[in-house]
């Protein structure tokens, strides 16, 4: 079904989209999209809604299995506390993406802002995957305790800004960051180190990148031409001692 | 909040409004470079897709080359709150200034907005006193640090009168109400102007009042922000020094000053003054390369009391151009676009594609890098 979301506000057009999945719409296209915020929050039902337009901030916020798919760019906050399902972004998005995610995919085309990935974690077989095809701001992977983040650095609208900003992994002490084409070491936080990829690191990769490349119609020949470091927590507890010695 | 019926009046209410969405401060403006002159519809339209960001309690516009007509008279938009403040006001400005023009500022009744206090522009330009005289011929002051110290003068002395805004070929037009209330009220759609700010108010930490409503403006600056200033305290006590008064009770007060200091006064570029706001960490400075680790080091020691603490993304404008501005770890979000001559800044994308659907570049400034476009033919 299709929904003409011109100058309709985020409230009414959210509802018909809830209305929609209750009498059981399996594909929702919404077009003229511009701004509404908290698309696709809360969803638990495996619909695909496709989004023509920009979407607003808070983008699949505490989704459970649905399907977003934006053919344009998108803002600030999506996926916050996803569980399960997928975002897939054919252009650029904004900040803290994928904050406090669980579960699901977040797959973005082009470059991400500040603190993506902020505090993903994972439990058991939950485990959520973020992967952004351009270029990060700073904060990249701030707090993560689980999960795994992927960045490519390839497709992006500014060639001349580095791969990555500053402080990459403050906080960090849990999953994983897989970075195409190395990092620049001065930028990372204290609490990470890189290492090389194992023959289950590069399995595991393929098998994201491979979905990946699927969604967004890219190459997977191409995006592993060149090879991957692993960014990894030093530790699981970095601020521990931060205000008095732990005690052993 | 709504007066409680009789019948109802000893129920519990509950302790959370479980409606209430979660805001924040919005901005938008943009700027033609070449100075063509685009309607307030334009800047209304932007702002109003961000009316959530809002909560009614201020909304305000900046708008430079509205008035051609004056463009050798400083444009001074007053605000009173009672007839005694515009007495006192008039009687101020016509001992100091030559007026060539003074009317009411034309607004509209309208039901959004309650008890707005009224509004005069006069445009003027100083007369030559023997105040003004001492002044220029021995004190080394220009003409516009006269025209500051009239302004910090009434702001600070008579009680009830406040300067909008002070600038020539502008104007700003704010108060209590969601932005495109306070467009409605000052019939904003019948202005046209090259350079547009516009602001969508949640005050957090001071009181939302007409004055507190952003843009806050000096001579032709004007500042519209979203965030809050940690370093408030600091910052106007630096000012006081030179001489600024911080009468209008927020935070952003003190960055329209700042500016001002900054850049008229002290003749720092736009980019070093943005640097002295927002500077690098140390940690990065000590990368840097040897001359420029030497100017960041400077700047930090000489403007250590301008550093901007806190949240903020800001757009400040002036006759010569349009700047956006992050903090440096980037706590607030600002989106910019080009398309043509025309450069725009938001706090959300969508607010810049209501009004440009597809500019030919969309990018994120990293936090503390200003993004500064100004007019063809300036520096």
């Amino acid at each position: 079904m299709k929904i003409d979301a011109q100058g309709l506000y985020y409230r009414d057009l959210n509802l018909q989209i809830r209305e929609a999945v209750a009498a059981g719409a399996d594909k929702i296209d919404l077009d003229n999209v511009n701004g509404q915020y908290f698309i696709g929050d809360g969803i638990n039902k495996p619909v695909t809604i496709t989004i023509n337009g920009v979407p607003g901030n808070d983008l699949a916020a505490f989704m459970n299995g649905a399907v977003v798919v934006v053919n344009e760019n998108a803002q600030d906050n999506i996926g916050n506390t996803m569980n399960a399902g997928k975002v897939i972004v054919h252009g650029h998005a904004g900040d803290v993406l994928g904050y406090g995610m669980r579960g699901g995919r977040i797959h973005i085309r082009k470059d991400v802002g500040y603190r993506v990935g902020i505090h993903m974690k994972s439990y058991q077989e939950n485990k959520p995957v973020l992967i952004a095809g351009g270029k990060a701001g700073d904060f990249f992977g701030e707090y993560m305790a689980g999960g795994v983040l992927i960045l490519l650095g390839m497709f992006t609208d500014d060639p001349a800004k580095a791969k990555h900003g500053y402080l990459f992994g403050t906080g960090m002490h849990g999953g994983v960051i897989y970075v195409r084409g190395g990092v620049d070491e001065s930028r990372l936080a204290k609490e990470v180190g890189v290492f090389e990829l194992d023959e289950n690191d590069r399995k595991e990769l393929e098998v994201y990148l491979k979905d990946y490349c699927l969604d967004l119609d890219l190459d997977l020949e191409e995006v592993l031409k060149e090879p991957f470091v692993k960014v990894l927590p030093r530790s699981k507890r970095p601020y521990g001692n931060m205000y008095c010695t732990m005690p052993k | 909040m709504m007066p409680l019926r009789k019948d109802t009046a000893m129920k519990r209410q509950p302790t959370h409004i479980f409606e209430k969405d979660i805001s924040n401060c919005g901005l938008t403006g943009f700027i033609s470079k070449k100075g063509k002159r685009v309607e307030g519809q334009v800047i209304i339209k932007s702002i109003s897709l961000m009316h959530d960001r809002g909560n009614g309690l201020g909304g305000g516009f900046g708008a430079y080359g509205i008035y051609p007509e004056y463009p050798d008279f400083y444009a001074f938009h007053m605000m009173y709150e009672n007839g005694m403040a515009q007495q006192l006001t008039e009687e101020y400005l016509e001992a100091n200034f030559h007026i060539e023009q003074q009317e009411e500022i034309p607004t509209r009744r309208t039901k959004a907005i309650v008890n707005p206090p009224a509004f005069k522009r006069y445009f003027a330009k100083p007369m030559e006193t023997d105040e003004y005289k001492e002044a220029v011929d021995y004190q080394g002051m220009t003409e516009e640090d006269m025209i500051v110290r009239h302004v910090m003068a009434i702001n600070h002395e008579i009680e009830g009168a406040f300067v909008v805004s002070s600038g020539k070929n502008m104007g700003a037009f704010k108060g209590v109400g969601f932005p495109e209330e306070i467009a409605d009220f000052f019939r904003l759609e019948e202005y046209s102007g090259h350079i547009w700010t516009a602001h969508n108010r949640f005050p957090t930490n001071t009181p939302g009042w007409w004055g507190g409503a952003h843009p806050f403006t000096l001579l032709d600056w004007s500042i519209v922000h979203n965030g809050e200033i940690s370093s408030y305290g600091i910052n106007k006590r630096y000012l006081e020094m030179y001489g600024y008064l911080c009468t209008m009770l927020t935070d952003t007060e003190v960055v329209a000053y700042m500016l001002d200091l900054l850049i008229r006064k002290h003749g720092l570029t736009p980019d070093l003054a943005c640097t002295a706001l927002a500077p690098p960490f140390w940690s990065l400075i000590d990368q840097m390369p040897d001359n420029e680790r030497e100017l960041c080091t400077a700047l930090r020691q000489v403007y250590g009391s301008a550093l901007l603490n806190g949240p903020f993304a800001i757009l400040f404008a002036s006759n010569q151009g349009l700047i956006g501005l992050n903090d440096r770890v980037k706590l607030r979000p600002l989106v910019c676009a080009e398309y043509e001559d025309f450069v725009y800044m938001a706090s959300e994308e969508s607010a810049i594609r209501e009004i440009c659907p597809n500019p030919s570049r969309i990018w994120s400034p990293r936090g503390g890098e200003p993004v500064i476009a100004m007019m063809e033919g300036t520096a």
